[in-house]
């Protein structure tokens, strides 16, 4: 056990916990059982971008040494998956043989637990849903101790109440997911750059169900007749027929190709022009209608993965996300953040659309039938906290909410809002964990654990 | 907990009545702060000055607080803990002036000073950071003075103890940086104050709220140390290294 300064991707608000590695379940089980006050909670890959996969004070332990093979059958097109085991490892055991994972998000190297207690989603939401839809069994080690299988079909009330839970139900040790069976590891990508922000929405609107992945890049720098001008790219997994040479169809490896030295300038690289000018570019170099175009996978989905530690670019104070998801008919509400946002000028590197599909009956699962909007920025940029705060009262007021996985910034005021089955989901939560054994920063500064209204909250000590 | 921007929700403010320590309060984001500890020498003030923070979504406790009875600030701390659950930010402002004139020249009331100033805070401030080290993360606002770079004659018990304070708060700050809790040093010039009232303002003389500004973006970008205004920096610089002759003949000193 080490004691150890732990962040998220964001590298903002650190806190120091004991760190704990495991190998196998039984050692897992004791140390949940030697776990003081601040409880204990499983960190994967520390990918959230904030504070949900830390414990100040507590214990936190890492599972990436628990050890199992996974199991393929081909038959069902499903795979059994230790908890620890990360989207990148898992892709290089089944693409070559013929298979997908059913969800992936921005960066593959998240754990298959961490998928599950963010409930990830990915390009493919509006066609397949979000990671907890693709569950069907998976073994969860209790606050006493005790393993227990359960799924969709099997005590669903703590199925979907570990699914986007984000770890305070218990230790995911392992999971069955159903695959997406594939016969070549390209993509088959159509590109299409878009003027502005009302024809990415129409050009979604229109064509999305067309395709199973599809995702807008949003340039929010540009201002005025080019506000919101984006790059929509959509695709399928190619059919062999597709590919000029059969016989490496499968082949997969993807490389990272350089990462950013721990001494990279602690003001950061991405400042405003900087970023100007690579979304000037971005946006240019993109063609302004192609089809089919054959991509590998970490191309298309995991663009950022080619460079490693990428999250330093933004400089020793770190940077935030802020994603949020408003019903479809508010797209009202899209408009006006975009616009907000551009007349901040703050530097966005990274500005993402997409239009979700239908919810899973998770109580805390992030998406909802609409428009998500993610984007980051240095933490240090000025007026930030107050666009952020603007933000919150636009989506909040539009029935919208925000994601856990990537939040650093909101209060337990903004979840009661945003996730009105919220008490729902605590009901099930404390029925199994009465002594609050899980817990994380995440769940104490949204007061995640806390019943009741907020104002009797107030009083509360530990 | 602090979020990302630095903007804690439970705050304990010792010296609770201090115009520079509510001035900080009233700095923070008012949708991310949930609770506020004003913990001083005077409950009835510190209950009137409550009832003027107090929001919809703030509460304002008030606690008994003796800066100089050091034995029993860990006691002190640890039931406000209790009651309040995680402190993110605590801010050391209580001291005194005290009478140079009585001072300087009365040793009893030359060590009762310090005992407020120096040992009173240094006590608080491990206090604090022991409960901070516990819950893993926290920050520790020390009120310190320009007194810090150097001790000005025409108050010296007054100096001198801040100066310790402010080396004190430096030293612990960096052996309890591995633990999550991050040390900030404050060094306001002269402020406009309840404690200064009646004074002759020295030159680069500023206000409890722009002392609170400072501390506030000090506090997002985790900083060591804030001067306010920032201008007293390179001025107590260049000062530190001034002849002792010269100093003594210059309005600063």
């Amino acid at each position: 056990m080490t004691r150890e300064s732990l962040t998220g991707w964001g590298r903002t608000q650190p806190s120091v916990a004991d760190v704990l590695e495991v190998t196998d379940s039984t050692d897992t089980a004791a140390a949940v059982a030697g776990a003081g006050p601040r409880g204990v909670l499983a960190r994967g890959l520390g990918r959230s971008y904030g504070d949900a996969a830390q414990n100040g004070g507590g214990l936190v332990v890492r599972l990436q040494g628990l050890a199992g093979d996974v199991v393929i059958d081909a038959l069902r097109a499903e795979a059994t998956v230790p908890a620890g085991l990360s989207i990148d490892h898992l892709l290089r055991v089944i693409v070559p043989r013929g298979f997908f994972v059913p969800v992936t998000p921005g960066t593959r190297f998240v754990t298959i637990g961490g998928a599950i207690a963010s409930d990830i989603h990915g390009k493919n939401h509006h066609a397949d849903g979000s990671f907890g839809n693709h569950v069907t069994a998976l073994d969860l080690l209790l606050a006493d101790g005790s393993v227990l299988a359960i799924g969709p079909h099997n005590n669903p009330e703590l199925f979907w109440t570990t699914v986007g839970g984000m770890g305070l139900t218990g230790v995911v040790l392992s999971a069955t997911i159903r695959l997406i069976p594939i016969e070549s590891s390209r993509m088959s990508v159509d590109t299409d750059r878009l003027p502005d922000l009302e024809s990415l929405l129409a050009a979604m609107t229109d064509g999305d169900d067309n395709y199973r992945y599809s995702v807008g890049w949003v340039d929010l720098l540009a201002k005025g007749k080019h506000l919101g001008r984006s790059v929509l790219t959509r695709g399928d997994h190619a059919p062999a027929a597709q590919l000029a040479q059969r016989e490496d169809a499968l082949a997969y490896g993807p490389r990272q190709l350089v990462t950013v030295p721990s001494f990279a300038p602690p003001s950061g690289v991405l400042s405003h022009p900087a970023v100007a000018v690579f979304n000037e570019l971005w946006y240019r170099k993109a063609p302004k209608h192609r089809v089919q175009e054959l991509q590998s996978i970490a191309t298309f989905f995991h663009p950022l993965d080619g460079v490693g530690a990428w999250n330093r670019l933004y400089g020793a104070r770190g940077m935030v996300q802020y994603q949020f998801v408003v019903p479809m008919n508010r797209d009202d509400v899209l408009r006006r953040a975009v616009e907000l946002l551009s007349a901040a000028r703050v530097a966005c590197f990274l500005a993402i659309i997409k239009r979700f599909g239908p919810g899973n009956p998770a109580p805390l699962s992030f998406p909802i039938p609409g428009w998500t909007l993610t984007l980051d920025a240095s933490s240090a940029a000025s007026g930030l906290p107050e666009l952020f705060s603007a933000l919150d009262t636009l989506v909040l007021d539009a029935g919208g909410r925000h994601y856990f996985a990537k939040d650093a910034h909101i209060g337990p005021e903004a979840v009661r809002r945003g996730y009105p089955r919220l008490a729902e989901w605590q009901t099930t939560r404390n029925a199994i964990d009465p002594q609050r054994k899980w817990q994380s920063d995440l769940a104490r500064r949204l007061a995640l654990l806390s019943e009741g209204p907020l104002d009797g909250l107030l009083g509360e000590g530990d | 907990m602090q979020n990302a921007f630095g903007n804690p929700q439970q705050v304990l403010l010792l010296g609770g009545t201090s115009d520079i320590g509510l001035a900080i309060v009233r700095a923070f984001d008012p949708s991310s702060l949930r609770r506020v500890v004003l913990a001083c020498r005077d409950a009835a003030k510190g209950e009137l000055l409550a009832q003027e923070l107090r929001t919809d979504t703030l509460a304002v406790d008030v606690v008994e607080f003796h800066a100089e009875a050091v034995e029993g600030h860990q006691a002190a701390i640890d039931a406000i803990a209790a009651a309040t659950g995680e402190i993110d930010v605590a801010i050391v402002a209580f001291a005194q002036l005290g009478d140079s004139t009585v001072t300087t020249t009365d040793a009893a009331a030359a060590a009762a000073l310090a005992g407020i100033n120096f040992a009173g805070a240094v006590a608080a401030t491990i206090a604090v950071g022991n409960r901070m080290r516990a819950q893993g993360h926290g920050s520790i606002v020390v009120v310190s003075s320009v007194a810090g770079e150097r001790v000005r004659m025409a108050n010296p018990v007054y100096g001198g103890s801040k100066a310790g304070l402010d080396g004190f708060a430096q030293g612990y700050g960096d052996a309890i940086a591995a633990d999550g809790v991050h040390v900030m040093v404050v060094r306001p010039g002269f402020v406009h104050s309840q404690m200064t009232a009646g004074m002759d303002p020295a030159p680069f003389a500023t206000t409890p709220n722009k002392v609170a500004k400072i501390v506030v973006a000090g506090l997002r970008s985790r900083r060591r140390m804030v001067w306010a205004p920032k201008v007293l920096r390179p001025v107590f610089s260049a000062l530190r290294h001034v002849p002792g002759p010269l100093w003594r003949r210059l309005p600063l000193s």
